[in-house]
């Protein structure tokens, strides 16, 4: 273990679902508590928080003030659906950076029961009409010049990824959900576990076609934390310690570079494949050694296009790398093994911790009966509209 | 008839509606909002360019959950209008992926949003089948 390299020491994700009688700061305190205990360390051996409550805005102060004040700096972080992949490379930074030797990420959102979380809330038109705003808009243009909502605005980027390519139709769409409904059924932890047909999938409530409802990631309660570690630490900790440590062999946060089009529909796929390229040139690591991925299927839509995004397969070639089976627990990329965000769920900020926390499990051969046979590296990925992405690509360590 | 205002000030009214974009003068980028300067090149001056009225529906969505009081279901998508993408509804055409596809022809049309208090009439526009 080189001393510049840094690891994943100790990782909780809590249950995904509905938590009525806890509150974000139970939620947060719980996945910290259960990393610490993991890590076998205690907050004493901290050296930074990153924390991030996407909609709930706690911040790690209030965390802080119920499982230890020990007066280390924390960073509040936000960054839409990457806040939790953002918390994990706040922490490696301050490690890389030799601020500390060891931190804490945190996500945690209390999502249960929300509706759309963009484009749903009604703006009523004014008495006079006055041109205000970037736009000069006299009335709301949400609805009227295309939508503001998340199954609105992902539907379309599968859509286009089909216009580009060809082969995408409804049915291709619900069936990588079919996929991930039916990975769910392993996973103990995921929000919803319940396996489902293509006819149920089809003929459920359509949000925006082509997504129906069980093709839209699930709101939901959750957190997950993560304790970090650098190389130089890890190498005075006991044995034990050492061998379930994970490595980060590569840490990577991209934004959007300026492309035509991108500020009409947002551009989820130049940054994602940016964030990859970065990743792959870090580690070592291609995409064929992957042993598993997590990647942001916020919606059915969005899952195809980042088979493409992450390298998964060829260019252009995602239509025909999915019906091939390989993002099938058994192919040869398993995809989402945890049932992904449509059944797992996505409590936002806890997301990208999660996957990352996912990963791990495999890795350490803790994850029962979805284990993946002899993982030996994996890839969490997502995306934050605006546009954040976050790439962590995660190594087991040598026997 | 009353006065007509466009719902959007990168709406043209008048005989023939269009849209226009605002084009960096150093690298061509176009943009619909008011800028502080390119999101490419960081350039800040631009010119005021008249899109074309008629493209083709690159990518759309039929929206069946919307915020209160949006009427739905309703498409929505992006147009390419000759290089310049562009986003709007596609009205004029019933909202199911039968009459909808990726590809298809669409040009421009307006439509009044609404009246305020005053009679002005607010003016969007979408697309229709070309």
């Amino acid at each position: 273990m080189a001393t510049d390299d840094v690891w994943i020491l100790g990782i909780h994700m809590t249950k995904f679902g509905k938590h009525p009688d806890k509150d974000a700061i139970d939620l947060a305190s719980d996945a910290a508590l259960n990393a610490l205990k993991d890590a076998q360390v205690t907050m004493k051996d901290v050296g930074i928080l990153a924390y991030g409550n996407l909609v709930g805005q706690t911040q790690g102060q209030m965390l802080q003030k119920q499982i230890g004040q020990t007066g280390i700096p924390v960073f509040n972080v936000s960054n839409a659906c990457a806040t939790g992949a953002t918390a994990i490379r706040t922490a490696v930074m301050a490690i890389k950076a030799g601020e500390t030797d060891m931190g804490l990420a945190v996500g945690v959102e209390k999502l249960a029961g929300a509706g759309l979380l963009a484009g749903g809330s009604a703006k009523k038109d004014g008495n006079k009409y006055e041109p205000h705003g970037r736009y000069g808009a006299v009335a709301p243009v949400d609805g009227r010049i295309g939508t503001d909502t998340m199954p609105g605005v992902f539907a379309q980027i599968g859509m286009e990824y089909g216009h580009r390519y060809g082969g995408a139709s409804f049915e291709l769409f619900a069936r990588i959900s079919e996929k991930n409904h039916s990975h769910s059924t392993l996973n103990p932890l995921a929000a919803y576990t319940k396996k489902m047909t293509l006819d149920e999938i089809m003929n459920d409530v359509m949000i925006a076609y082509p997504n129906t409802r069980p093709m839209c990631s699930a709101n939901c309660d959750g957190a997950a934390a993560a304790v970090l570690v650098s190389g130089a630490k890890l190498k005075t900790l006991d044995p034990d310690q050492q061998r379930r440590a994970v490595k980060i062999s590569a840490s990577v946060l991209t934004s959007d570079p300026w492309e035509e089009a991108c500020q009409v529909l947002p551009n989820v796929n130049t940054l994602t494949r940016n964030a990859a390229e970065q990743a792959y040139a870090a580690s070592g690591v291609g995409p064929e050694d992957l042993d598993l991925i997590e990647l942001h299927d916020c919606f059915a839509t969005a899952e195809l296009v980042h088979y493409d995004n992450l390298m998964l397969c060829k260019s252009g070639e995602a239509v025909p790398f999915f019906e091939s089976g390989a993002t099938w627990r058994d192919g040869k990329s398993p995809v989402n093994v945890s049932g992904g965000l449509e059944s797992k769920g996505h409590p936002i900020a806890a997301t990208g911790i999660a996957n990352v926390w996912e990963i791990c499990h495999h890795l350490r051969g803790e994850a029962g009966d979805r284990q993946i046979p002899d993982a030996k590296v994996g890839l969490a990925h997502v995306i934050g509209l605006g546009n954040a992405c976050g790439v962590h690509i995660l190594e087991r360590h040598a026997a | 008839m009353g006065q007509q205002i466009p719902l959007v000030d990168y709406l043209v009214l008048g005989d023939e509606p269009h849209l226009v974009a605002q084009q960096c003068e150093s690298c061509g980028a176009r943009f619909f909002d008011h800028r502080n300067a390119c999101a490419a090149c960081s350039n800040t001056t631009f010119k005021a360019v008249d899109l074309p009225t008629e493209g083709v529906l690159r990518a759309f969505t039929i929206v069946a959950y919307a915020a209160p009081g949006i009427p739905v279901p309703f498409v929505a998508g992006v147009v390419d209008c000759d290089g310049t993408s562009v986003r709007g509804n596609v009205i004029n055409t019933p909202a199911d992926p039968e009459h909808v596809q990726t590809g298809m022809k669409v040009r421009l049309a307006t439509y009044v949003v609404g009246t305020d208090d005053e009679g002005t009439e607010a003016v969007g526009f979408g697309f229709e089948p070309a």
